[in-house]
């Protein structure tokens, strides 16, 4: 696996993945606004945002310490990371192994502690506020993730995710109801690792409801691009994590370049769909408030328990 | 070998350097420097050496020696194996960081006292190794008690002060009702055969209900001194009251001990390689650790006493390590040693690495109180201005202990989910579907636990001090002494080399493995991918590299760094925050502890039994108060004291205090004994 086209693949992905997440934030805010009725801004939209963010000079508090300077970057290490692991292409990249599913939520919970000490650093009030909420809402999801993560593990027999992949992949097609209940869990847990409604909302900056914008309220220019840019990223990651799990029909093995079109094909497919469906979750629910998420996470956890409970009862 | 000592010979030499450290403080009594700058740094030195002896002993077949010492017929019987050779290497390391730090910490400290804290701290060294090397109940008990009552007289050390005289009234309360448990359970192995060293104690066939009862003795004995719940109340209290040299020792080294006598009465003495360990046991293992882990985070996350926070955090890591062990246990006690032996594999590795990472971060903590006098998080605020350094290392400690990856945390964590994903290989559908729950409460603590210490690291150190400069020693802290970064240093190496470098550690605990249950995982699958990679099982199955995944965090986050330089112009302005443009805003409308812990006594109410006082709409000078205290003391530990209080009162009704009476009582005796005994 460790040839050359196997690392020209993961090479390949890892620069995909960057350059391709911020169009499907835009792709997903295109579609929210077609639901809306609102005319649409351009799928590009983020990409200029980037652009703009980057040429601006940056502010600093008086107070702000090395952490608060250096976490734009290990965000973007980490999720950039993140999308090393995850086959969004093929499976049996030669990175993969270097981390399974438990690391993949570990560099997700890294990431987070990151930037919850980031928003505490300059000592205002929002960012200790947002770094509370962040952290109420990631410790009731990171269980929840993980046991969706071990039903799909105890199926394929490994916490290798292309191992898992490859697993569910090439088996014929049957109906596991353990996996039913753990794709629900799971888009409960996207949802709330994105800062998504209905548990937080990303087009506002409404003070007393915020979470996600209150932890990134003190940074501009260079740095805010790269978190949103990160942000965008682990969007991305989320889905074809989803993708991978109970969509992963059609993805290439490394160094298979003649499936590489197809499953660059399949994955923009599935992409448009998972966006657009996400537009649709979030124009027809309303944000819940703050703690009213512990119910829903605790129902994502629940059902990712009884779709585990399912696979030891039916064997599948 | 040749010019180096037998680890056996070496360990006791240690041992024995360690109590003439000691002797030898007390000499020059007029002179605390000499404590300062050569008992302490000595006392590191043979902690080092130990680590090297302890290394050695693990690859090496077990060794006995019987000491000319003890009483006439029993003498002390001592021997090392893989087990206590790594504990001993668990002791030594981490004591060497402890002790360099506490070189400097004590830097202030009067020289009466200095020399007797030096005292008691390198008898506590001395006989914890020696608890570790015995090899019979006699001086296992008289190491136990030994260490016991001088880490007793290190947390009385402000005995002044009467909450700490209380405190240390409550541990050696609840460490000799440990002690009774331990003592009885030794006697209940013996049989009544009269010969007390651990080879005979091996061989005793025991019938499986006093198995049983000899377990839950061990488990509860050990359980005391670990601080699993229900009887984990001295350790919040205790850890707070010590100096924090002291705190960390005990919180990193002595609890383990309890650990180590677990494993060794447990997996040892009565499971051996007979295979005597039941699942049953290993349940009962589960549901105490999972709630001791669940416990100890959740009451961690509402203190605001940063040493009290750690001490809970100690809680919850025994809880982790015993999810480890219980694992184990219900493995063996279906079949499945190689699956057990991973879980007993991620217990011990567990144990190591809390006591890295926690002795780094009472050393932290020992720092700020030092530099600032506080304990009180709710006071502290932007320390990582005045105290960069120490800063730098206890955020080492904390990404640690929430188990964020590359560090050490994650790696034994994640050692315990792989044993928990296991569980499909188990005929029992009720414990494999049980299983992977206890996993998903090790999820929960993990998580919670990296948001504790946002908490702690966000409040104390980030932001900024919440009085003014004139009011506060805050803006004027200054770094920890070079001793003290040393001590803190030196650990957090440890948390990077334990993260880094897992397999030649889990090959040496294979080893324990092997040596304890006869089975152990196949080196060829450790090995099989190289030392980059730990493969506990089989490759395709599980995986983690962290060297690798370390190199590419690093790389990527400074690949976005260059290229984001190579392209910005770079120009940067420095302003006040803008906090969404809100005038009078000031530094103390920052979280407080207490208020970051309000999302978790809303989510997780009922298990708090919170005093809360808020401020009226007519009070002048308004206060808000907050009290979290522990259920336990009022459904288990005041009952009881109040039953031992009316049982204790009813018997003081013997007590007249004339003589006709107490002659009387010895009438009535002789009587009843001529009647009975004829």
């Amino acid at each position: 696996m460790n040839s050359a086209p196997g690392i020209a693949f993961q090479i390949l992905q890892s620069v995909f993945v960057v350059l391709a997440a911020p169009l499907l934030v835009g792709w997903v805010n295109q579609c929210r606004a077609w639901l809306q009725n609102r005319s649409a801004p351009s799928i590009l939209l983020p990409y200029f945002t980037l652009a703009k963010l980057f040429h601006k000079d940056a502010v600093f508090a008086h107070d702000a310490s090395p952490i608060f300077r250096w976490t734009p970057y290990i965000l973007f290490g980490c999720m950039w990371l993140a999308a090393g692991i995850v086959p969004v292409l093929a499976t049996g990249l030669p990175f993969a192994p270097a981390a399974d599913i438990i690391a993949l939520v570990g560099v997700f919970a890294l990431a987070r502690m990151f930037s919850a000490l980031a928003a505490m650093d300059i000592g205002t009030a929002f960012g200790g506020l947002g770094a509370r909420r962040e952290m109420l809402i990631g410790f009731l999801a990171e269980p929840a993730m993980l046991m969706t993560l071990f039903t799909a593990a105890f199926i394929s027999g490994s916490t290798q995710l292309t191992t898992i992949v490859d697993s569910l992949a090439h088996r014929e097609f049957a109906l596991y109801p353990s996996l039913a209940f753990a794709a629900v869990a799971f888009l409960m847990v996207l949802l709330a690792e994105n800062a998504r409604i209905p548990i937080d909302n990303p087009a506002t900056h409404l003070e007393l409801t915020m979470v996600h914008e209150a932890l990134i309220l003190e940074y501009s220019a260079r740095h805010l691009a790269l978190i949103e840019w990160a942000v965008a990223i682990k969007l991305f990651a989320y889905m074809t994590i989803g993708i991978a799990l109970f969509a992963p029909w059609g993805i290439a093995a490394a160094g298979d370049w003649s499936a590489l079109p197809y499953a660059f094909a399949a994955l923009a497919g599935k992409l448009a769909l998972a966006g657009a469906g996400l537009a649709l979750i979030e124009t027809v629910l309303a944000k819940l408030r703050l703690f009213l998420a512990p119910e829903f996470l605790s129902t994502a956890f629940l059902l990712a328990v009884l779709g585990m409970l399912t696979h030891f009862l039916v064997k599948g | 070998m040749g010019v180096l000592p037998s680890p056996l010979a070496g360990s006791l030499l240690v041992g024995a350097a360690w109590l003439l450290v000691a002797v030898a403080g007390l000499i020059p009594a007029a002179n605390a420097a000499f404590a300062r700058r050569f008992a302490f740094p000595l006392g590191a030195a043979a902690g080092v050496a130990l680590a090297a002896l302890g290394l050695q002993a693990v690859w090496l077949p077990p060794q006995t020696l019987t000491l000319p010492l003890g009483l006439p017929d029993l003498p002390f019987h001592i021997r090392i194996d893989p087990l206590a050779g790594f504990f001993l290497m668990l002791l030594g390391s981490v004591s060497a960081g402890i002790s360099v730090y506490a070189a400097g910490y004590f830097r202030e400290e009067p020289s009466g006292r200095l020399t007797l804290v030096c005292l008691q701290y390198h008898v506590f060294l001395a006989s914890m190794a020696f608890v570790l090397l015995a090899d019979d109940a006699y001086l296992f008990m008289v190491a136990w008690e030994t260490m016991a009552l001088s880490s007793y007289f290190l947390v009385i050390t402000d005995h002044q002060v009467p909450a700490i005289r209380r405190a240390g009234f409550l541990y050696l309360l609840i460490a000799h009702l440990g002690a009774i448990a331990i003592l009885l359970c030794f006697g209940v192995l013996h049989g009544g055969r009269g010969d007390y060293t651990f080879d005979a104690l091996r061989a005793a066939q025991l019938q499986p209900a006093w198995a049983s009862v000899a377990f839950l003795l061990a488990f509860f004995g050990f359980g005391a001194k670990a601080g699993m719940i229900p009887l984990h109340a001295w350790l919040p209290e205790a850890h707070p009251a010590a100096p924090s040299p002291v705190s960390a020792l005990m919180s990193g080294i002595m609890i383990k001990t309890a650990i180590y006598g677990m494993v060794r009465v447990i997996f040892d003495l009565i499971g051996g390689a007979s295979g005597n360990v039941r699942w049953e046991w290993g349940m009962v293992v589960l549901v105490v650790g999972a709630g001791t882990t669940l416990f100890g985070v959740l009451y961690a996350l509402v203190q605001h006493d940063l040493k009290r926070l750690l001490a809970y955090h100690s809680v919850e890591n025994i809880g982790i390590i015993l999810l480890g062990l219980g694992m184990a246990m219900v493995f063996i006690g279906f079949g499945h040693p190689a699956a057990g032996v991973l879980g007993l594999i991620a217990a011990l590795y567990h144990t190591l690495n809390h006591a890295v990472f926690k002795g780094l971060l009472f050393l932290g903590a020992g720092s700020i109180l030092h530099s600032t006098g506080m304990r009180n998080l709710n006071d502290m605020g932007g320390l990582i201005r005045g105290m960069p350094k120490t800063a730098f290392y206890f955020l080492i400690g904390a990404l640690a202990i929430s188990a964020l990856p590359p560090l050490n945390g994650f790696v034994s964590e994640w050692l315990t989910f792989q044993t928990a994903l296991q569980a499909t290989i188990l005929q029992h559908g009720v414990v494999r579907s049980l299983l992977p729950l206890f996993a998903a409460t090790l999820a929960l603590a993990g998580a919670l636990t990296a948001m504790c210490f946002v908490k702690v690291y966000g409040i104390a150190f980030l932001g900024r001090p919440r009085e003014p400069a004139h009011l506060s020693p805050l803006p004027h802290a200054g770094d920890a002494g070079p001793m003290e970064r040393y001590g803190m240093a030196w650990l957090a190496a440890g948390c990077f080399v334990l993260g880094l470098f897992p397999t030649s550690f889990l090959l040496m605990l294979n080893r324990v493995g092997v040596s304890l249950t006869g089975h152990g995982l196949s080196e060829d699958a450790l090995l099989g991918s190289g030392w980059l990679w730990l493969v506990p099982t089989a490759t395709g199955q599980a995986s983690y590299s962290p060297v690798i995944f370390f190199v590419v965090i690093v790389a990527v986050t400074l690949l976005a760094f260059l290229l984001v330089r190579r392209f910005y112009h770079g120009r940067v302005r420095f302003s006040d925050p803008w906090d969404c443009g809100y005038p009078e805003q000031t530094p103390r409308m920052q979280d407080t502890a207490d208020a970051f812990g309000q999302p978790i006594r809303h989510v997780f109410g009922p298990i708090y039994r919170a005093d809360r006082r808020l401020p009226g709409p007519e009070d002048t000078e308004p206060r808000y108060s907050l009290k979290v205290e522990d259920r336990h003391w009022y459904w288990l530990y005041l009952p009881v004291a109040r039953a031992a209080e009316f049982v204790s009162s009813k018997i003081a009704l013997l007590q007249q205090g004339r003589i006709s009476i107490y002659l009387l009582y010895s009438f009535i005796t002789l009587l009843a004994l001529l009647v009975f005994v004829r």
